[in-house]
């Protein structure tokens, strides 16, 4: 670390990050904390209640479901999502026109908004107007996504796949782009398979990148809200309603302040405890 | 070798085909009429119409929506750039107390869901009387942006080597001189893709912007969910307003497409 100098004076070009950030987080995250320890009747009659909503919360069986549920559906996407993007990285040719064509291309479902990716895959996999829902339905099997749970989850993880695995594929080509052709050339002297030349050389450089991007994956998958909504709208039944539209229901819906924010809390601090475990596991197996 | 590309090809074709055939089918039902789209699946819509994309231009609620859209998300793009460069240039270059603690602690924020955050959103800026205006969702989605485009501009900083910095203070360069005529202009390739990051997490956003805006400022992306409430099943004109929000950020991937290539070439992103 020598190179870099102590300055405290960095600060003043932080504090205006510092400031924003305090404002669109801290804040509306401290009101959150302090809703979560009361009984709100209305605006004048509260009551301070502990932890009760927190044990309620803890004890919720919905809630129990939602959360199993998601975490379901954050690993089935992760772990289709990562391999598949970095699949599709390591195939996409190196020259100077096809390589921007492809990536533009690749970035189109990003930039979709999450309630039009909720529409477009309903358009698609419906049964009567749907491409994707008559081609199964033409293969013989009653496709219907809003009345079989099994056919509802498949749509959703198609869904996330086609929405985010371009996010792994950008990131992950980035890490290969950053690989130094002495490196491949090195390995194939040593008469490397493909496999091996993945395995030694490829992947140790894309670490970083992948870091990023699983964290990123992790964090959103668990986040997800708008495109289930459109989709099922948590259904059939309960069987695709992650945390996020369990909270949405619970705080806009019904307007229990106390519970909404007390599981608010905890859902904030699993998301903080998830991403922190993989990063030290990760950071940890490095050294 | 050969087998190897000819495989190359075949997944790159695979995937792309699985992009772009559930937008292809939207193209195609934006141009059908909703007669042809409940009594007849074909691949190419037997007659073309843009009535659906007229019902949409003719109509000042959608128009509003897309301008109100826009609108917002510039903004916080531009917001998130200013305050992330000074921050990401202190972040990269000096070490200052509480530095690692302070970078970990704004990625929180990009962890907090924002269903979390809707109720004292809403009270916040309603106190404010920011309600209902672009600004609120603007600094409402500062929450994840701005993180987001310290944690890249850090990284694209700090793969621009120090020999730069000492080579401009002998060639007598302030800090300030320094960073607006040299580091700036080197980092072209990462703000180009720090914008790309930022518009688009803003852009398709809807939960924080439908909840921070009532009938002023209601965004195209609120609007058509209220359409489809609102008339039940005109599969048409939501077909054709989504291909109409699929638009600006072709516009914006196309104008980075060479920074994208270039600025995700420098490494860590």
């Amino acid at each position: 670390m020598s190179p870099e100098q102590k300055n405290n004076r960095a600060w003043l070009a932080v504090l205006p990050v510092v400031l924003i950030v305090a404002f669109s987080g801290v804040v509306p995250l401290m009101t959150v904390v302090n809703y979560s320890v009361q009984d709100i009747l209305d605006v004048h009659t509260r009551f301070f209640v502990g932890f009760d909503w927190y044990r309620d919360a803890l004890r919720d069986e919905r809630l129990h479901g939602a959360f199993l549920r998601q975490l379901g559906f954050s690993a089935t996407v992760l772990l289709i999502e990562v391999p598949l993007g970095i699949l599709v990285a390591r195939c996409i040719p190196r020259d100077k026109h096809s390589t921007p064509l492809l990536l533009v291309l690749f970035a189109i479902p990003l930039l979709v908004p999450l309630n039009v990716v909720g529409t477009i895959w309903q358009i698609f996999a419906r049964g009567d107007i749907g491409l994707l829902g008559a081609a199964i339905n033409g293969l013989g099997i009653e496709f219907n996504y809003t009345q079989v749970p099994l056919h509802a989850w498949i749509t959703l993880v198609l869904m996330d796949v086609w929405h985010w695995t371009s996010l792994v594929v950008l990131l992950a080509f980035a890490g290969l782009s950053a690989i130094p052709p002495a490196y491949y050339q090195a390995a194939a002297l040593d008469g490397a398979s493909r496999w091996q030349m993945f395995r030694h050389v490829e992947l140790p450089h894309l670490r970083s990148v992948l870091l990023i991007a699983v964290l990123l994956r992790l964090m959103d998958s668990l986040m997800i809200y708008t495109e289930p909504l459109v989709l099922t709208g948590g259904g059939p039944g309960n069987t695709t309603t992650f945390l996020s539209q369990y909270l949405a229901t619970m705080a806009v819906g019904q307007f229990d302040l106390g519970p909404a924010a007390a599981f608010s809390v905890i859902y904030f601090l699993m998301i903080l405890l998830l991403c922190w475990l993989f990063h030290t596991m990760v950071v940890s197996r490095d050294q | 070798m050969i087998s190897s590309r000819l495989t190359n090809k075949l997944v790159i074709a695979g995937y792309a085909l699985f992009l772009l055939l559930p937008l292809y089918w939207l193209l195609a039902m934006a141009l059908k009429t909703n007669r042809d789209i409940v009594s007849r699946l074909e691949w190419f819509p037997a007659s073309l119409t843009l009535a659906n994309f007229a019902e949409i231009f003719t109509n000042p609620v959608w128009l509003d929506g897309f301008i109100n859209s826009l609108t917002y998300v510039l903004l916080n793009t531009a917001l998130s750039l200013m305050v992330a460069l000074p921050a990401a240039f202190s972040f990269s270059r000096y070490r200052f107390l509480g530095d690692k603690h302070l970078f970990f602690w704004l990625l929180t924020n990009r962890m907090s869901p924002p269903a979390v955050f809707l109720l004292p959103f809403f009270q916040l800026y309603s106190a404010l009387e920011l309600f209902d205006t672009p600004i609120a969702v603007a600094l409402a989605h500062c929450l994840f942006t701005v993180p987001l485009a310290v944690w890249i501009l850090e990284g694209f900083m700090s793969g621009i080597p120090r020999t730069v910095d000492d080579m401009a203070k002998v060639d007598g360069h302030s800090t300030l001189s320094f960073f607006f005529r040299i580091f700036l202009p080197a980092l072209k390739g990462g703000i180009g893709v720090t914008v790309f990051f930022c518009f688009m997490f803003s852009w398709v956003e809807l939960l924080l912007a439908r909840t921070l805006t009532g009938s002023e400022a209601k965004p195209m992306v609120v609007v058509m969910t209220r359409t489809v409430s609102a008339s039940g099943l005109d599969w048409g004109v939501l077909a054709a307003a989504g291909v109409l929000t699929v638009l600006p950020g072709l516009i914006v991937v196309w104008f980075v497409r060479n920074h994208l290539v270039r600025g995700f070439a420098l490494g860590r992103v």
